[in-house]
């Protein structure tokens, strides 16, 4: 009992490890509860994309003496309406055209980054994220940005949910409906910035996906489906970050895989699946 | 944060429900609709027909104000349709994700949002009403099913009801009858009765020619343009069949009358994507 106690409290004597605890359970809540709409709306590639778009714009930051965030955000918000407005015009497959957006500045962020190669801003920690450095001022900001986020969410409920389920009755009823849909994007430039220490560039799509679509085969509903992927996100935190202790793994990859377990998990026993099987069945 | 909707235009007492004055509607280049004019009067039910891509669903979505006349004008009690939060549009079903995590109670809802107004939650005065629209359709008792747990008749009222949520005074329902048995049928009749009771307008899309000539006073027959409106008798005569099907349309002489055979259906049909 008390040998299960240790290993559960042990690594959290130590001040980087309580703050890394901290940073992966806000980003282990508030990117699963936005990834219900990336999932609900089909915007898994965008959101890898916006991901990949964001770095150089940390590059630039940080040659500038920049925060990191700065640039992340501003990047990250400008490339998300820069897409909207794209795709508005319908010349070109949206996704051809995140693709190319996407991929060029992925491609523009590295360049800037291996001209700086003697520097302490290491590639793997941008991509595969660097919890175990996390700083005081850095949790001020997630927390921040969290609840931002959070609030938006609760705030514009109703018209998020009816964007997302049926477009053209949000143009009869007349929302606002650009405004929505940049502002969807926006929140999701944010989060992905809270994720960047957490899990980096390369994974933040699992945090924002796969806890939401766990989510989504147990629930019938938005509000409990954003509950449960919250829930699927905060206990994949606390598990991943011990599992990384004890293991010695890296701490962003094993939260990314306690995810993919319990989605795993989720979809074997998932109640959707079954009352498919037995409306399948009974045809 | 001070965010508020536009101002809603107020209706003009004096003027139609519905008036398009020569609608042309381009989609992808090609005219979709040419030239189409009409007016309807409040509590008017009619229903519109016509062969696959005969433009009944880019009718639909132009009097919305989801698409735009390239020609013509649609007013809507006087105004523009942009403005208004008078009118529903019910999909056609195949068009609903059905998959999407709500229930019908979320579902109807939805179509009072406007009421509501941002930043708040539905009030009790909202409820009530929400549950009294899942009433007067008869799916009070579904409540809290997921939507895609329901027939096609109750999916079908499910919208139904939040149109009448929405407090729709015009009503386009895109071929809500496709697919259903005749008890379904029966059910929507009974809840258009009630629209029109209650002085609500309404077009209905249908591929079922029977159907419209049984149980609407008005039909409209259309094939890009207006080939004709008024009462079945006057619109469904063979020459206007013939221009609106031209050859797909088979004519039987049946013991009771002439039988008309179409041989399109209700999928497969040329929409115009909206997101």
């Amino acid at each position: 009992m008390s040998e299960a106690l240790t290993w559960l409290t042990e690594p959290f004597q130590y001040p980087f490890m309580l703050r890394a605890l901290w940073a992966s359970l806000i980003v282990g809540v508030v990117c699963p509860v936005l990834g219900t709409y990336v999932v609900l709306r089909g915007m898994a590639f965008l959101g890898d994309a916006l991901a990949h778009i964001i770095l150089p714009g940390v590059v630039l930051a940080f040659l500038l003496g920049l925060p990191l965030a700065l640039g992340a955000l501003a990047v990250g918000v400008l490339a998300a309406l820069a897409i909207n407005a794209i795709s508005a015009r319908a010349e070109l497959r949206e996704d051809a055209a995140i693709g190319v957006v996407f991929a060029g500045a992925f491609a523009l962020g590295v360049a800037l980054l291996s001209l700086q190669r003697s520097y302490a801003v290491d590639l793997t920690h941008i991509l595969f994220g660097d919890l175990l450095g996390v700083s005081s001022a850095d949790l001020v900001l997630m927390g921040a940005l969290g609840a931002f986020v959070l609030l938006v969410v609760v705030a514009f409920y109703k018209e998020f949910l009816v964007l997302s389920f049926d477009p053209l009755l949000a143009t009869t009823l007349r929302l606002p409906v650009s405004f929505l849909k940049n502002l969807l994007l926006v929140l999701l430039a944010v989060v992905i910035v809270m994720s960047l220490q957490v899990v980096g560039v390369a994974l933040v799509l699992a945090m924002l996906v796969t806890p939401a679509s766990a989510a989504y085969l147990w629930s019938r509903r938005l509000p409990p489906m954003m509950a449960i992927a919250a829930g699927f996100g905060s206990i994949s935190a606390l598990v991943g970050l011990l599992l990384s202790y004890h293991l010695n793994l890296a701490s962003g990859p094993a939260i990314v895989l306690v995810e993919t377990g319990l989605f795993g998990l989720a979809f074997l026993v998932s109640p959707r699946r079954r009352s498919r099987l037995r409306m399948a069945r009974a045809n | 944060m001070t965010m508020a909707y536009a101002r809603i235009p107020e209706h003009v007492a004096s003027a139609a429900p519905v008036q398009l004055e020569a609608v042309s509607v381009a989609y992808n280049g090609k005219l979709a609709l040419k030239e189409i004019s009409f007016s309807l009067a409040a509590g008017d039910s009619v229903a519109v027909v016509g062969p696959n891509g005969a433009g009944k669903t880019t009718l639909f979505r132009t009097i919305a104000g989801a698409m735009q006349p390239s020609k013509g004008a649609v007013r809507v009690y006087g105004h523009e349709p942009g403005g208004h939060i008078c009118i529903a549009y019910v999909p056609q079903r195949s068009e609903v994700a059905w998959d999407f995590p709500v229930t019908v109670q979320d579902v109807v809802m939805m179509g009072r949002i406007r009421k509501i107004g941002l930043f708040r939650w539905p009030r009790r005065k909202d409820w009530q009403f929400i549950r009294q629209s899942m009433r007067s359709v008869g799916v009070d008792g579904l409540a809290d099913r997921q939507i895609a747990e329901l027939s096609g008749g109750q999916q079908q009222k499910v919208f139904l009801a939040q149109a009448i949520a929405q407090e729709a005074e015009l009503v386009l329902l895109d071929e809500p009858l496709g697919g259903l048995d005749l008890p379904s049928q029966e059910a929507i009749f009974e809840i258009l009765e009630q629209l029109k009771g209650q002085r609500v307008s309404v077009l209905v899309a249908t591929h079922d020619l029977n159907l419209a000539a049984e149980r609407f006073d008005r039909v409209m027959l259309l094939n890009r343009r207006m080939i004709a409106m008024g009462t079945p008798d006057q619109v469904l005569t063979q020459s206007n069949l013939v221009q609106a099907y031209g050859g797909h349309l088979h004519p039987v002489q049946g013991e009771s009358g002439m039988l008309v055979l179409t041989d399109t259906c209700c999928e497969g049909e040329e929409q115009p994507e909206f997101e």
